[in-house]
């Protein structure tokens, strides 16, 4: 019953790195700009809920829901002024600006709010769990699985039924002929980083109330985030939850052995599909 | 009033003069053809034309307004509408995606109005059992139709063809022919760029000849290829 039960708690983890991947995925995705500040930003939209739930006295639900049209606002500008100016042939660029915003946001939260790990408080629901069988499954993990899956969801059903995800698609397949069909490449991709950063809220609302975080937990929240994209396949959302599922299962399994296993557990996990398949389990992308 | 003017447009890659006090207008409605041995500029004249490239010198009007300086989304926006020489479709949408882009984006079509007007461009150029297939599947052919079908659906008043009938077969062309004369007929102004004198010249009403970035003629098709100085120039032919 036990290892049933460590599957269960790995799924539920995986969810929550399916959703710290979602949005790297899609800015991937679209410009092919690797984001070396998603975590980061991940943990700032997790500071910006810790305010309004500790300063204005809401419920982490509605601080998601107060916080995600501002952290669209956020990525809309952040791509408008700053990183479409770094896009081109040369792939470093993104990389040096993205890994220096970074270092701003971590120092700038740890001026802010000093080194202290934090958390979100979500009341009664921290606690509130739900028995299916011999297993305990905890309220907020799984609606943060829920919430996963509704986001891969929402996600395909924008970038393959709607005007905008036909847009986001045309401009990721070339953008000098998407212009000459009346489309702004470079809204487009604002567009696209606001999108991710409501998932980036999303995820941080679950990462905030599950656990604790602190200015600096951004780059390992990056690097799980990394592994779940490559773990499912470059260009598929699907992919991605698959990836962050085994990224999270391998990490439980790690820790039922040995606790000090979880995340290397991970790791090795993500080198056995890097070996076994380079270009992970559900590629989509062809280049 | 003319649809399209360009005055005095010049263009220069490095010593190069890719484009040379480019002068010549279009009317609405008229279609213009473009002749030129290869690297006499053909493309890159469309490319000024259409924005991807920025010219040094001139000035460039669209429907009376000034639009030497507006990015390429704006002139499709103004009605612009082009093909490319090398077909550049979306490769991983589908065919029908593809023109949906350019309804939404570039006609600024609901989505209920692009599917419809899409539709049909689709059964106008031939394209309606590929509907579904991923552009990145087409035949040559089948491409250069893409390439006009899209177009198309940007609801152009000027439409930009490059060379869309080379490679084509007699009758693959003859149909190519009768799609165009069709969409002329509708009132859209036409600058085609093309090899295939005979196709072009069952189209147009004047003929411009480019060559070494230079206008060296522009007229009447018939005077056009009189011209002892346009036959030994385009046609190598020694007079």
């Amino acid at each position: 019953m036990s290892f049933i039960d460590t599957i269960v708690q790995g799924v539920l983890l995986g969810s929550l790195y399916a959703l710290f991947a979602a949005g790297l995925s899609l800015v991937f995705g679209i410009m092919r700009l690797v984001n070396l500040a998603h975590g980061d930003l991940i943990v700032l939209a997790a500071f910006l809920l810790l305010v309004l739930v500790t300063g204005l006295g809401l419920h982490p639900f509605l601080a998601a829901l107060v916080a995600a049209p501002l952290m669209f606002g956020a990525g809309w500008a952040l791509q408008y002024v700053l990183l479409n100016r770094t896009l081109g042939k040369d792939v470093l660029p993104p990389l040096l600006v993205t890994f220096g915003l970074s270092i701003v946001i971590q120092n700038s939260l740890l001026e802010g709010f000093s080194a202290d790990s934090r958390r979100i408080s979500a009341g009664a629901l921290e606690t509130a769990s739900i028995g299916f069988g011999p297993v305990t499954v905890g309220f907020m993990p799984l609606l943060g699985f829920l919430s996963a899956v509704a986001v891969i969801v929402g996600l395909n059903l924008l970038i393959y039924r709607s005007a905008i995800g036909r847009a986001f698609r045309a401009t990721s397949d070339d953008a000098v002929t998407a212009g000459l069909m009346g489309i702004r490449p470079q809204r487009i991709f604002a567009m696209a980083t606001g999108l991710a950063m409501v998932v980036v809220t999303i995820a941080a609302l679950y990462l905030g109330t599950r656990a604790n975080f602190d200015p600096t937990a951004g780059p390992a929240r990056l690097i799980y985030a990394f592994e779940a994209v490559i773990i499912g396949g470059l260009g598929s959302l699907w992919g991605t939850l698959a990836g962050g599922v085994i990224l999270g299962v391998a990490q439980t399994l790690g820790a039922a052995v040995n606790p000090e296993w979880q995340i290397l557990a991970g790791h090795l996990a993500f080198l056995a599909v890097l070996l076994i398949k380079p270009r992970g389990l559900f590629p989509r992308a062809v280049d | 009033m003319s649809l399209l003017q360009l005055e005095s447009v010049s263009k220069r890659f490095g010593a190069l003069t890719v484009a040379d006090e480019i002068s010549f207008s279009v009317g609405e409605g008229e279609a213009l053809g473009i002749i030129g041995p290869n690297g006499a500029g053909k493309s890159t004249l469309f490319n000024l034309i259409t924005g991807n490239i920025a010219a040094d010198r001139g000035t460039i009007r669209f429907g009376g307004a000034d639009v030497t300086r507006a990015p390429p989304m704006a002139r499709c926006l103004y009605g612009m509408g082009r093909t490319f020489q090398i077909p550049q479709p979306f490769e991983k949408l589908t065919v029908f995606e593809n023109l949906l882009v350019a309804g939404s984006f570039g006609a600024q079509r609901s989505e209920a109005g692009a599917y419809d007007r899409c539709a049909g461009i689709l059964a106008d150029t031939g394209l309606l059992d590929k509907a579904n297939v991923p552009a990145g599947r087409l035949s040559l052919l089948q491409r250069k139709r893409l390439e006009l079908a899209r177009a198309l659906a940007t609801e152009p008043r000027l439409l930009l063809l490059d060379e869309i009938a080379g490679g084509l077969t007699e009758a693959e062309c003859r149909a190519l022919v009768a799609t165009i004369r069709a969409i002329h007929a509708k009132g859209v102004a036409v600058i085609w760029i093309e090899h295939v004198l005979h196709a072009l010249t069952s189209v147009v009403e004047r003929l411009l000849v480019l060559n070494f970035g230079r206008v060296i003629g522009i007229g009447a098709p018939t005077d056009i290829m009189a011209s002892r100085n346009v036959r030994e120039i385009y046609l190598g032919i020694e007079v």
